[in-house]
């Protein structure tokens, strides 16, 4: 019998197998920050254990970093220090860091790819549940927490439960690829799966609708993997990645050699066997909108706020989920979601902040200005995709609509550093998670993609882009 | 449900460099309101709960962010044992690598644990919810099991099979980074 390809990568990488226990898996890729790794450095320390393979891993600094002048002192102190523990601990275990003033510094999972990092047929890993990024370019990539960041620093192996196989085919064709995008695609995906739906499983992303996404846009779709509970999202690789992935950086010297091998080997056979299965038409989605305070929550920008009633389907824990979901967003059932006034709008996050994702959204801009009141801010999710939106004049049009157009990192995706909410203020967002407090204590986050968001900051509040002229 | 990681322990409390003292911020914006006052109707604030040693919650607990800092935080609070319907991936295998019991129980078990406002009693060698009128039985992967009982260092077993891991290096066809 056949098997997937999230199978044939987990058989080319299992180091130990025993019968009834989690394998040893080997970890090409380590990525490493510096919110989730300094307890696990005090663990190597105190345990004098080295790193095992400093030439298989890379650090930089994502989630505090200030987005505002990188001259300036970090004010917030304990982010500071967090940020010079990373430099230290690299510096004594002979750890290659992008630091805060590196041409290369960015969001982990957006400077991975960018770099030639990310390979195809790899195992990566990292302390952040958005590593499931990598998948777009059919690598088993996953989020682990930072006992496993000590465990792969000093093995460069992770122990793991082999999980289930998942599906999901996407037919059809989008009629209107600049409205309707990847970010519509998965959260579709997820408001029909459920935020748990892939729980205890890989999802590989195939069909049509799949297969026409650049590798940018599969890398949206990938990321979110996570918000539907899966361990991992991936893609077979084609030309697209191969062609993605050359003359990068740390492109490896023999890779036409690992290209051919890749062609031969990923992907998956016709007649495995998956453990799950979903199939969706694409052909007449609609951009998607959050309401609630989980992925799950969204729907149509054409929808009303759903009752909770209707949204629950009689199961009464969904229904309570509902009620205080809407009560948290400030929101009231029957009303239309274009009609949700919105203060703030945030382009970043490693959901959304690659070059392709900033080019879509000043789409939408054409010579306007953002709205009264509201408060708009543009956060690249790298150094280099800032560059390269540079060079092709994008930041004009941000700053000339009066966009705030900042330096490259995590932001306010999570607002560990000061891009954040006040409490009660609403945000077009197209970072990945709407939870509670999420950009900020009492803040309301709506999830959409970038054009969704830039549209909504110069309206001042949600608009159906489909309506607007986006060529 | 959906208790995401997010709310287990929110991000302004991730910044710190230890293991240690995350208890305190334990669901800190559902415990505190805006001026740090308790909040009173969050069962945690509830004098009859403080010193529970374990936590009845609903479907997918723990989903959302993989920060292990939840983990430290309910441990650091006092919790051992965790019980829920079901778990996200990342938050349960952080779990037993530090010492925090998860187990998986049907939604009606939950419903009755909850109704019966009962002393509960956890056996991991058995593998059974004591209760005062029943005995549950709960499963859990047998070496998960034996790690929380014998309290393993997972890096020191995996470094006893350094040579796999080095003849396995050897054949890898993935080049290194630098």
């Amino acid at each position: 019998m056949g098997k997937t390809l999230f199978e044939k990568i987990w058989d080319l990488h299992v180091v130990v197998e025993r019968e009834n226990e989690p394998s040893l898996l080997y970890v090409d890729r380590h990525l490493v920050h510096e919110v989730t790794s300094p307890q696990a450095f005090d663990g190597l320390r105190m345990n004098h254990r080295k790193v095992r393979r400093t030439d298989l891993t890379i650090a930089t600094m994502d989630h505090n970093v200030p987005t505002n002048d990188r001259s300036l002192p970090i004010l917030d102190q304990t982010s500071a220090i967090q940020i010079q523990t990373l430099e230290r601990n690299c510096k004594e275990f002979g750890i290659q860091l992008f630091d805060i003033n590196s041409p290369n510094q960015g969001i982990v999972h957006v400077i991975g790819p960018q770099l030639g990092i990310t390979l195809p047929g790899s195992t990566i890993v990292c302390g952040d549940s958005h590593t499931s990024t990598h998948g777009a370019f059919g690598a088993l990539a996953f989020g682990i927490g930072t006992s496993d960041v000590e465990h792969v620093l000093a093995s460069q192996t992770i122990w793991m439960e082999k999980p289930k196989s998942f599906e999901i085919k996407i037919n059809g064709k989008r009629k209107n690829p600049h409205a309707v995008t990847a970010k519509d695609i998965i959260l579709s995906i997820i408001k029909n799966i459920g935020t748990d739906g892939g729980t205890g499983t890989v999802i590989e992303y195939s069909g049509q609708g799949i297969e026409d996404l650049s590798m940018e846009q599969r890398m949206t779709v990938c990321n979110m993997s996570i918000e539907a509970g899966a361990r991992a999202g991936l893609i077979a690789p084609d030309e697209k990645t191969f062609d993605y992935l050359r003359n990068r950086k740390y492109t490896p010297k023999n890779y036409d050699e690992l290209v051919s091998y890749w062609r031969d080997n990923l992907y998956t056979d016709s007649d495995a066997k998956t453990d799950k299965k979903f199939e969706m038409s694409i052909d007449n989605i609609a951009p998607q909108v959050s309401w609630g305070t989980n992925p799950g929550m969204t729907c149509d920008v054409t929808d009303l706020i759903p009752f909770p009633d209707d949204y629950s389907k009689g199961d009464q824990n969904q229904k309570k989920a509902a009620e205080k979901s809407l009560e948290y967003m400030g929101l009231k059932p029957g009303i239309s979601i274009t009609d949700i006034k919105i203060d703030r709008v945030f382009i970043g996050s490693c959901t959304n902040a690659r070059l392709e994702d900033l080019l879509e959204a000043s789409k939408a801009i054409k010579g306007k200005k953002v709205a009264d009141g509201v408060r708009a801010m543009v956060v690249p999710g790298s150094q280099m995709v800032k560059k390269q939106a540079e060079e092709i004049g994008l930041d004009k049009i941000f700053i000339n609509a009066n966009f705030e157009w900042r330096e490259a990192g995590c932001s306010m995706c999570l607002g560990m550093n000061p891009d954040i909410l006040s409490p009660g203020e609403r945000c077009a967002s197209t970072s990945n998670r709407n939870f509670e407090g999420r950009q900020g204590t009492g803040g309301r986050t709506h999830l959409v993609s970038p054009v969704m968001a830039a549209a909504a900051a110069i309206e001042g509040h949600f608009v159906d882009v489909r309506e607007l002229d986006l060529d | 449900m959906n208790v995401d990681t997010d709310q287990i322990i929110p991000k302004q409390f991730l910044k710190l460099v230890q293991k240690s003292g995350f208890g305190k911020y334990l669901f800190y914006n559902w415990r505190y309101d805006e001026n740090e006052k308790e909040k009173k109707n969050f069962i945690l604030n509830d004098k009859k709960y403080q010193h529970s040693k374990i936590l009845i919650t609903g479907q997918n607990f723990g989903c959302g962010s993989s920060r292990e800092h939840a983990v430290w935080a309910l441990q650091d609070y006092g919790f051992s044992v965790i019980i829920a319907p079901s778990f996200a991936d990342i938050f349960y295998s952080n779990c037993f690598k530090n010492g925090i019991l998860p187990i998986k129980v049907d939604e009606k078990t939950i419903e009755k644990l909850n109704e019966e406002n009962l002393e509960l009693e956890v056996d991991l060698e058995k593998q059974i919810l004591i209760t005062n009128n029943q005995k549950i039985h709960f499963d859990i992967d047998p070496y998960q099991k034996k790690i929380l009982l014998e309290g393993l260092d997972d890096i020191a077993l995996t470094l006893q099979f350094e040579e796999k891991i080095s003849e396995f290096e050897k054949n890898s066809r993935i080049p290194s980074v630098l």
